[in-house]
């Protein structure tokens, strides 16, 4: 119970951090917030990766290794996309 | 390596995390917010692998190989119109992988004979859930979105009786795993019935909608990767998804607002239809003014200040570029130009503005609808193309109107409004809009590509 009261925290106040800053960002980099804090939930990548190479039975691996891709193609291709469209966003010459 | 030392990375990473997303504040310092982030996801990742339980790399990186081929191709040929559908479809892998890391730890668990806490399954219960439905309605937003299935509305008789029933037996398989933690099938079974609810919830919805269920969805595969740090008991995983979850509630609020309606009806697929077709014609009638490029072109000789306000139907037409070279022409002649940019113009939040941003349009033109609103008065020509509802004057003055109450760009306040458009036909709300029918409105109708071009050459040969 201890130890569920300690994640139970850090889960209410990261929501509390989390509307306090995206309340910040501007509408017109509302596209890339979507796409960016789509690759950041590509952090459950790191909970595919322990899956997938615990090795314990087959059916944890397949299903280890398909998190991996999913989330992989998250990051990589949420952090990507990201940066391309950031890039686009240019002042006045 | 040390548990706490990976714990410590796990922090580097979530504040880096935070510090990124706060980059995003500012079209100057987003760039490097984003890397920021990308570089705590490397950090995360690199002292994930150092792991003592890891003992076969092989699975590891062939999955790494094959994800990060796909994601880099999706992110580099993706068309900036596609944008919508490219978000649609990360949504559904975030949901995805949450759903088969949750139900993979649990299955580990269960099957070294641990004891499988109240913590553990209440929140894999969750995870299955909240990622089948978002995995499912992501792929079905995709679907409509590319067109594979039809966008418009699709309502099932009985629906929400069903989606209820579908949740409550979702549910109800929750609380059986949660009881019952050694039923491993339970898990299998809820997640094909949350995936059922998935597809259900969002058939419904179309159209210009779309912003609103993307942002929810968005949400969810937040929620389903802090869930799934329950499931894990790591910080990293519930510190990132909820800044995600926080991040798409934000956004559906915004688009919700935006349209004056409640995320609950938008989820039904309710959308109060409009007055008969008759109405328009009652409205239109004999009140038409239609214009020509040539016209247009000596109208905008005496302009001082050209708004133009875009809406989906610019990116249909491909005509962001056309409207930037119209934007060059006319700053060369020294008229002041901005965009004026409708929160849900477009299919999902901000789409308008990267697609301008594309067609290098500088970003301190596009303008919202509170800092534009107050400068229609000043302004002698609004240009709309693409937009219809975001414009409606009837959502301030008709308060029996479907669109009622919605905030809009308030356009007719402008010396001179022109309109693109192909024809008169109604917007997404299904409802006429009296603004074709205004004394200082000119309906220039015509696809919206070669009616800016068209314009650009008129201005070019009178001038």
């Amino acid at each position: 119970m201890e130890a569920f009261v300690m994640v139970l925290t850090v889960f209410v106040l990261a929501i509390f951090v989390g509307f306090e800053v995206i309340t910040k960002v501007p509408p017109i980099l509302h596209t890339p917030l979507m796409s960016g804090s789509n690759a950041i939930s590509g952090i459950t990548l790191i909970g595919a990766i322990l899956s997938s190479g615990a090795k314990l039975t087959l059916l944890t691996t397949i299903l280890g290794f398909t998190a991996v891709v999913f989330a992989t193609i998250n990051v990589i291709g949420g952090f990507l996309v990201t940066h391309r469209m950031l890039g686009m966003f240019r002042k006045k010459d | 390596m040390n548990p706490t030392l990976i714990n410590l990375a796990y922090l580097i990473a979530a504040v880096l995390f935070i510090v990124g997303l706060k980059g995003l504040a500012h079209p100057r310092t987003a760039v490097r917010g984003n890397m920021i982030g990308a570089l705590g996801m490397l950090l995360a990742i690199v002292v994930t692998l150092l792991d003592q339980h890891i003992v076969g790399y092989w699975v590891i990186l062939a999955g790494l190989v094959v994800g990060s081929a796909f994601g880099v191709l999706l992110a580099v040929k993706i068309k900036m119109t596609a944008m919508p559908q490219m978000v649609a479809l990360l949504n559904g892998f975030g949901g995805g992988a949450s759903v088969l890391v949750a139900g993979a730890a649990y299955i580990e668990i269960i099957y070294q004979g641990g004891a499988a806490g109240r913590q553990l399954t209440i929140s894999t219960a969750a995870s299955g859930i909240i990622g089948a439905v978002t995995f499912w309605g992501s792929l079905v937003a995709f679907a409509k979105l590319q067109e594979i299935m039809p966008g418009k509305s699709i309502l099932v008789p009985g629906q929400q009786v069903l989606n209820a029933l579908l949740g409550g037996v979702s549910a109800g398989f929750g609380v059986w795993l949660v009881l019952a933690p050694s039923d491993v099938w339970t898990y299998w079974v809820l997640v094909a019935v949350a995936s059922v609810l998935g597809v259900l919830v969002t058939i419904p919805v179309g159209g210009a909608d779309m912003p609103v269920v993307i942002a929810l969805l968005n949400s969810y595969s937040g929620l389903a990767a802090a869930a799934t740090g329950f499931v894990l008991n790591n910080n990293v995983l519930i510190i990132a998804g909820s800044l995600v979850g926080a991040s798409g509630i934000i956004l559906s609020q915004i688009m919700c607002r935006a349209m004056n309606r409640s995320l609950g009806k938008v989820l039904m697929g309710m959308t109060e239809s409009g007055g008969g077709p008759g109405e328009g014609e009652a409205i239109y009638e004999g009140r038409i003014k239609s214009t020509t490029a040539e016209e247009l072109a000596m109208i905008f000789e005496a302009a001082r200040r050209v708004v133009v306000v875009p809406g989906y139907g610019m990116a249909v037409a491909q005509a962001q570029h056309a409207v930037r070279d119209l934007m060059n022409l006319l700053e060369e002649r020294g008229i002041e130009v901005e965009f004026a940019i409708h929160p849900v113009a477009g299919r999902m939040p901000g789409h308008m503005n990267v697609l301008l941003a594309e067609a290098n349009v500088p970003y301190d033109k596009l303008k919202t609808m509170e800092e534009a609103n107050p400068s229609f008065q000043q302004t002698d020509i609004a240009i709309v193309i693409g937009a219809n509802d975001v414009v409606n004057p009837l959502a301030r003055e008709a308060s029996d109107s479907p669109i009622a109450g919605m905030p809009i760009l308030n356009v007719d306040e402008a010396r001179t409004v022109v309109v693109i458009k192909r024809s008169l036909s109604p917007g997404f709300a299904g409802v006429p809009n009296p603004l074709f029918a205004r004394d200082n409105t000119l309906m220039y109708f015509n696809d919206g590509k070669k009616a800016v071009l068209d314009l650009v050459s008129a201005l070019k040969e009178a001038g």
